[in-house]
């Protein structure tokens, strides 16, 4: 079998084939891409690789997370919890009573500036335990309604707040409804501190969402009283505290935006508030909070991210140190074909 | 279902095949005390389809022309009568549709058919779920729209298809065909033709629906017919008309009859019906009938009469998809995917338990609260609203946690696993190494779903003729009257042309070239002058006539130069005539009366007096000729065995004696031989023969035993002439190939036909079997033998493997190095052991040899091998083969190949993969069946993360909503997300990413071990896949709830931070394991990001929806960005580090392989010219 040339035969057979056209022929068209040899880059897991990688991002991230640690901690905040000390003391085994009797919910607070904050200063209030996220209250809602007066009576969505007294309510559904009422004055040295509460929603909300010729109607009317009510003289889109309310927030622990006060106040200065304590989160143990804060580029205080940064960062560093060491230590030759398990293991197959 | 037919087929002839190899076993046990040389396996050569469809159909016909056709299981047709014919019946007209569906049924139907799938019923019962009220979790587009979409482009696909279907039948339909009406041939459109009516096809036309010859251009009624459309075969079948109608068509008679035939079927080898005609009753067979689909050839004209029309005919009966298998990956991907269900169970259970507590809790406040408010005042009496109580709420919210985790079972994985398997076949047929030249074919891929096992091979069986060998025969050396020729050198060097002869001007040339001996040549030349010459003279003669092979006379583009093309059924026998006509014997027209052969330049007309064709019983065919000078001489030819049974006695013993050594030294050079004999017949003789074979050819009942007898009367006392040698060579690459795969620890088992010395020498060359192994040969013939030589084998087998098992103590399983130990077993043993308790046995001694050679199998045997192996390992096999005896083997196996070489389809047909060569396997496997194979393992695991990180997202989420299912990511965007978010990448990395070049993967076959290894997926992976899932969604979720908690940050704002975080975070995830970047997988990956970002402020720029203008309030803040990033590092961190070290300190041998390829490159490229498979041209662009 010596005289096995492969190609002989096919010089017998292909003799007349060549001869023939290779017009028709199936043979694939030749191409990079149809071979799979588009031209790639490979990258490879080179231990230089990874420890330039380890230490790129220890110095990005060291950075920001001292920036951002230092942005946090330049924030100043006045956080005041009342829920519990507005109740008088004659109440306070039975708070959802308080809250749900006519009595005066007339409350003074007093508040000390510790450092200086710079104006603007965000008055936010913040409930605790409150799920604006839970489904049957985001779900009641109906978006057309807010948008166009001319679907006002669209309010299939906003049981069980939808219709009172027959007749569909502007704006309907539980969020509206349960608009929160506590409101809030300042006072520093007995002169009253104004509050702005103009364009503390979004603007986009005010033109696109909330219509300008919706105005609220058989608000607040049914037997249960959930929240504020609002002016039926002006359009939704100039209620301002509805709107920033509708922006349901996203944990159970949130702050809404009150109103900013446009000066600054030094340390040591006594703000006496005094607030109305209507809104009714004694029934499920919510807290309310009052809360004055400067803000920063990275918004309120919140250490968290900076610490974040910090950890990541550090982990990283560690890890290229100890890639450093390791490799230096034990270090393999990329590619060296005698790591191939067949020839590590003669015997192997 | 199409695959079904050869099964049936096989089965059907088993008795046949067994009583042969029984009776083998007889004149084996003879042989083996003396000299081996056998028999030539005849019934291995070229066109075994034919040979074993026919001959069962022919033993059908004979036991049924006794039995009678059943009324109830008949068709009557009236000839030329198809008012008569159809009036009782109504029989399919001839028009057909492939096309599925109507304008009308079209949405029904292919809505039915698509639901067929699992995936998409779980999407239609969560969708359905969804639309009840109290469960609406997403609005009504949103849980529809995914499910719509995957209709909707399926449907559009078929549609398309379908269309084309149409178009094709439209054209079918309205093709001509001449048709008797009124006793006038008119033109006719197909689709009007009926069973009954008579048609007249012209040379080169299709026949339009399945007839029954009547009467052809030749007067003695033979028609032949190219049958390429239907089984592939190129080469030409004669059909033969019965004498009883062939002179009244001549003859313009009116024609009347009765044909009763078999109800429809797709048994396109077999037909039995009856003529009745002038009160006559004439059986008919197989060879009696055209089929719609074949083409006329070489004859002016043939007439026939319908009987199955239409979807009735048997091309339309055959016509069904390919066989559908399911991939080893589903199989495991499918436990895992059951583990994923009981994941997302567990979740919706936790889901539901918390939301029990916590109604229960606080069941007293659940009237006023105002973000629950139980109670609806706005109606006169106060009710609960939307309120059904605590046991149904609880159940209410589990089938809610369902649908909003419900992408945690990766549907869409489905979906892409299918469109990546088409893609990875786009590959694999576009590939150029993988384009035969020779056969102008390209790599098939007719199963779509097991591209990923051709990454686990482990064992293959192959065929050897038509798979390794080319099936090309070529004639190599004769022995004569005891002298041997063998010293052929190829023609085309020495002399520039071959032979030739010139006629009127012209010459005529045979279209191949056979190596001649010069020495033999010059005797042949010298004509009969000499006592070596006359036999020669009359050698040669008989390998010119003694055949059915077809002279066809070509055109070439030079007008004086003519090619005959040698066409017929047997390439043995094409070979024996091209070695003839190169030798000065050129066939040069062949009707059924006579033959006219060139001899040395004169051409001589015989006539043929009778022809006896080859059947497996006798194997040998004879034929009857009468000379010029009135002289009447038989030539024979056949296998060795069944030749010298039938010499005559009183021979040269010296001639018998030296003849059989040459045809030993042949058979062991890999020859297949054939031995040719003949006899002059004295006038008595010949009267006898002639008057009992005109009775035998017209009996009505046993014709086929009766014409049997009637050969074996006329086929003795002969004169041995000499024998051939005729190479099937091996085909280009096959040792290089087998080495490959054999390094690659695949297991290569051959299974053929041949005898035991053809084999073990094809072996030899095919590098299969080498000179350091032992060979352990098993050729028993009874129970008790075979099991004694198994056991003996074993010890001896064991022996010679564990030689190092007491230095390593691991049991000598991997000691098959030291003594390599090749198995050959034939089928005789085969019979007592598969089936039988021995089978056992076999597969240890199996395991133990790393070559098994099983020779002289049957069809349904190398099935049972392949059916031992599979039962008794979970490893892969891999049957390839050609022809239809391969058709069970490769249907058992888990992957089946076919070659779309020399013999029929069936074998194509009934494979998952076809291809032209052999060597290509080398390709299939170790580039194409590990690229797939790493690839569809990493797109598995990527999208069970994929969906489990965001599934998980969620649920983290709803822990901080009260446990009641609240998305903070829009409903679209959970619609979407596997849909347009994160789908293209994995799709263009499952078909583009490549792990190694084809040139590491060629020159490391060892690097296929992966694949049986499971590297690339197996539980541990999983496991490993699932924790770093958990792992990246704590991170994902929890730095914006942390970063963002008691702030002012509303659900939709830290909605869309969640999903532009999880898809960036997948995506990069995607991009770290990416291992080869080219422009597609940029383009896919960053594509898809800025997709997302797009998609969300579309989504957010909708006035109505609720997160209106989120998005863009949100990137004007840096903790939006800062989140981002630190999310995208910190959860990829611990993959990154499991990955360093992994890849560092334990790698695969992928990963070094990789490492050297991008490192050495440059020093090793001059090393690597030993490329498996060379380019043979240029590649052109």
């Amino acid at each position: 079998m010596s005289s096995n040339t492969p190609s002989s035969s096919a010089g017998g057979v292909g003799s007349a084939d060549a001869a023939a056209p290779r017009r028709n022929s199936k043979r694939p068209k030749y191409s990079k891409f149809t071979q799979q040899e588009l031209p790639a880059c490979k990258p490879i897991l080179t231990p230089r690789w990874v420890i330039s990688a380890f230490l790129l991002v220890s110095i990005v991230f060291i950075p920001i997370g001292v920036v951002s640690l230092f942005a946090s901690r330049d924030v100043v905040e006045i956080i005041d919890r009342y829920e519990t000390a507005c109740v008088p003391q004659n109440f306070s085994n039975d708070k959802v009573s308080f809250i749900q009797s006519a009595v005066d919910k007339t409350c003074n607070r007093t508040l000390t500036v510790k450092k200086l904050m710079k104006q603007p200063i965000y008055v936010y209030y913040q409930l605790d335990n409150f799920y604006q996220n839970h489904r049957r209250y985001v779900k009641s809602r109906s978006d057309s309604q807010l948008k166009d007066n001319s679907s006002w009576n669209d309010v299939s969505s906003c049981k069980p707040e939808d219709m009172s007294n027959d007749q569909p309510i502007v704006p309907c559904g539980l969020i509206a409804w349960s608009l929160f009422n506590d409101t809030y004055n300042f006072s520093l040295n007995n002169q009253q501190l104004a509050v702005n509460k103009k364009d503390i929603s979004w603007k986009s909300d005010r033109d696109k969402k909330f219509g300008k010729d919706v105005f609220p109607k058989n608000f607040q009317n049914g037997t249960l009283i959930g929240g504020n009510r609002l002016d039926p003289s002006v359009p939704l889109s100039e209620q301002e505290d509805l709107i920033v309310w509708m922006r349901t927030a996203a944990l159970p622990t949130f702050r809404k935006l009150y109103g900013k006060i446009e000066r600054d106040l030094q340390p040591n200065e006594v703000i006496q508030v005094t607030l109305l304590n209507n809104y009714n989160t004694y029934s499920f143990n919510g807290k309310k909070k009052l809360v004055l804060s400067t803000t920063s580029w990275l918004g309120g205080k919140n250490d968290f991210l900076g610490i974040a940064y910090l950890t990541v960062g550090g982990l990283c560093f560690f890890l290229a140190l100890s890639f450093t060491v390791v490799y230096l230590v034990k270090p393999r030759q990329l590619g060296d074909p005698s790591y191939l398990s067949w020839n590590r293991n003669p015997a192997g197959h | 279902m199409d695959s079904k037919i050869p099964v049936e087929n096989l089965f059907s002839i088993e008795p046949v095949l067994s009583s042969s190899s029984r009776r083998s076993i007889s004149t084996h046990s003879k042989a083996s005390s003396g000299n081996s040389i056998r028999e030539v396996n005849f019934s291995d050569l070229g066109s075994k389809p034919v040979r074993y469809g026919s001959h069962g159909a022919e033993s059908e016909t004979y036991s049924m022309s006794q039995k009678e056709i059943n009324d109830e299981d008949a068709r009557l047709v009236q000839i030329n009568d198809p008012v008569k014919t159809n009036e009782r019946f109504e029989f399919a007209g001839n028009s057909i549709r492939t096309g599925k569906y109507s304008i009308l049924t079209f949405l029904p139907r292919n809505l039915f058919e698509q639901f067929h799938r699992v995936a998409y019923i779980y999407f239609l019962v969560i969708a359905v779920l969804n639309q009840l009220p109290q469960l609406a979790v997403f609005g009504r587009g949103a849980s529809i729209m995914p499910l719509a979409i995957v209709l909707l482009v399926t449907a559009v696909k078929d549609a398309y298809e379908d269309y084309r279907r149409h178009r094709s039948d439209t054209i079918e339909n309205n093709r001509l065909a001449s048709v008797l009406v009124n006793d006038h041939f008119q033109q006719k459109k197909w689709k009007n033709i009926q069973v009954g009516e008579i048609i007249k096809i012209h040379a080169n036309e299709t026949i339009p629906c399945d007839m029954v010859l009547l009467s052809t251009s030749d007067p003695t009624g033979v028609a032949y017919v190219q049958t390429i459309n239907l089984d592939g075969e190129s080469n030409l079948k004669t059909r033969y008309a019965k004498q009883e109608t062939v002179l009244k068509i001549t003859e313009k008679e009116k024609i009347a009859g009765l044909i009763k035939c078999e109800k429809p079927n797709r048994n396109i080898y077999g037909f039995q019906a009856n003529m009745e005609i002038d009160g006559k009753r004439v059986s008919l067979g197989p060879s009696n009938i055209i089929l719609r689909g074949c083409e006329l050839k070489n004859t002016a004209w043939a007439v026939g009469v319908a009987v199955y029309a239409g979807r009735e005919t048997k091309v339309m009966l055959n016509s069904s998809g390919a066989p559908s298998k399911r991939s080893r990956l589903e199989t495991h991907m499918n436990s895992e995917i059951i583990f994923l269900s009981l994941f997302l169970i567990a979740l919706c259970t936790v889901v539901s338990v918390c939301a029990a507590v916590w109604l229960r809790r606080h069941r007293d406040e659940l009237d006023y609260l105002p973000f629950y408010r139980r109670k609806d005042f706005s109606e006169a009496e106060e009710e609960n609203y939307n309120y059904y109580g605590w046991g149904l709420e609880i159940f209410f919210t589990f089938l809610m946690s369902v649908i909003v985790f419900q992408i945690m079972i990766p549907i869409s994985l489905y979906i892409s696993m299918e469109l990546v398997r088409v893609g990875q076949a786009y590959f694999m047929i576009r590939d150029t190494q993988m384009y035969d030249e020779s056969s102008d074919s390209r790599f098939q891929c007719r199963a779509l779903n097991i591209n990923e096992d051709l990454g686990q091979i482990k064992y293959v069986f192959s065929d050897k003729t038509g798979t390794l060998t080319e099936n090309k025969m070529e004639f190599q050396c004769a022995s004569i009257w005891g002298v041997d020729y063998s010293g052929g050198k190829a023609t085309s060097q020495d002399q520039e042309d071959g032979y030739f002869v010139e006629v009127d001007g012209k010459v005529l040339r045979p279209k191949m070239k056979v190596k001649t001996d010069p020495e033999l040549l010059q005797i042949a030349k010298n004509g009969k002058e000499t006592k070596d010459g006359c036999h020669v003279h009359d050698f040669f003669l008989a390998l010119a006539a003694c055949n059915t092979i077809v002279p066809l006379i070509l055109d070439t583009p030079d007008p004086i130069v003519k090619l005959i093309d040698y066409q017929g059924e047997s390439p043995d026998e094409q070979a024996l005539v091209y070695a003839a006509a190169s030798y000065g014997f050129m066939l040069i027209e062949r009707t059924s009366g006579h033959v006219v052969i060139d001899i040395q330049g004169v051409r001589q007309r015989f006539n043929v007096l009778g022809l006896h064709e080859f059947d497996s019983d006798r194997k040998r065919m004879s034929v009857i000729l009468g000379f010029p000078d009135q002289s009447v001489k038989v030539f024979v030819k056949g296998a060795d065995t069944s030749m010298f049974s039938v010499m005559d006695r009183s021979m040269n013993i010296n001639v018998k004696r030296i003849t059989e050594a040459h045809l030993y030294s042949y058979s062991s050079l890999g020859l297949r031989t054939l031995v040719v004999g003949m006899r002059e017949l004295s006038t008595s003789e010949f009267d006898d023969w002639h008057s009992a074979f005109e009775a035998a050819s017209t009996a009505l009942m046993g014709r086929a035993s009766l014409l049997r007898k009637v050969a074996s009367n006329i086929e003795n006392n002969l004169c041995i002439l000499g024998a051939s040698g005729i190479e099937d060579k091996l085909q280009q690459g096959v040792p290089e190939a087998i080495e490959s795969l054999r390094t690659a620890g695949i297991k290569v088992w051959v299974l053929t036909g041949d005898k035991q010395e053809t084999a073990i020498s094809i072996g030899y060359s095919s590098k299969l079997l080498t000179s350091k192994m032992t060979q352990i040969i098993i050729n028993s013939n009874s129970m008790e033998s075979c099991r004694k030589s198994l056991e003996d084998a074993i010890i001896m087998s064991k022996k010679l493997t564990t030689i190092s098992g007491n230095i390593n103590n691991t049991g000598g399983t991997l000691g098959t190095v030291l003594t390599p130990v090749a198995l050959i077993i034939d089928g005789t043993s085969l019979v007592y052991i598969l089936d039988s308790e021995l089978e056992e046995r076999l597969f240890q001694l199996a395991c133990n040899c790393s070559v098994v050679l099983c020779c002289r199998v049957a069809p349904l045997q190398k099935a049972g091998i392949v059916s031992l192996v599979k039962k008794r390992t979970v490893d892969m096999t891999l049957a390839i083969g050609d022809g239809a005896n391969d058709v069970s083997m490769i249907q058992m196996a888990d992957v089946g190949v076919g070659i779309s070489g020399q013999e029929g389809r069936q074998a194509v047909m009934a494979s998952d993969f076809a291809m032209g060569q052999f060597r290509f396997l080398v390709t299939l496997l170790l580039v194409h069946g590990h690229w797939n194979y790493q690839r569809m393992g990493y797109m598995i695991l990527y999208n069970f993360y994929r969906n489990a990180v965001f599934v998980l997202v969620l649920f983290w989420y709803v822990l901080f909503t009260c446990f009641t299912l609240t998305t903070a990511i829009t409903e679209w965007s959970s619609v979407l997300y596997s849909v347009i978010y994160t789908s293209v990448p994995t799709i263009v990395v499952g078909i583009l990413d490549k792990d190694l070049n084809r040139r590491t993967l060629l020159k490391y076959p060892q690097l296929y071990g992966a694949g049986h290894r499971q590297e690339c997926y197996n539980k541990r992976l999983f496991w490993i896949t699932m924790i770093d899932t958990f792992w990246q969604s704590a991170v994902a979720f929890f730095i914006p709830l942390l970063a963002y908690w008691g702030g002012t940050i509303d659900a939709s704002s830290i909605g869309d931070l969640w999903t532009l975080a999880v898809v960036i975070l997948v995506n990069l995830h995607l991009a770290m394991d990416v291992i080869r970047w080219n422009w597609i997988t940029h383009v896919a990956i960053w594509g898809s990001i800025i997709a997302t970002f797009i998609c969300v402020i579309i989504i957010d720029a909708i006035p109505t929806l609720v997160g209106y203008w989120a998005i863009f309030e949100i990137v004007k803040t840096g903790k939006f960005w800062l989140c981002l990033l630190a999310i995208i590092v910190a959860a990829l961190i611990p993959r990154f580090v499991v990955k360093v070290l992994y890849q560092l300190y334990t790698p695969c041998d992928v990963q070094i392989a990789r490492e050297a390829e991008k490192f050495r490159t440059l020093s090793e490229s001059a090393a690597v010219e030993i490329e498996m498979n060379p380019i043979l041209d240029p590649p052109r662009r």
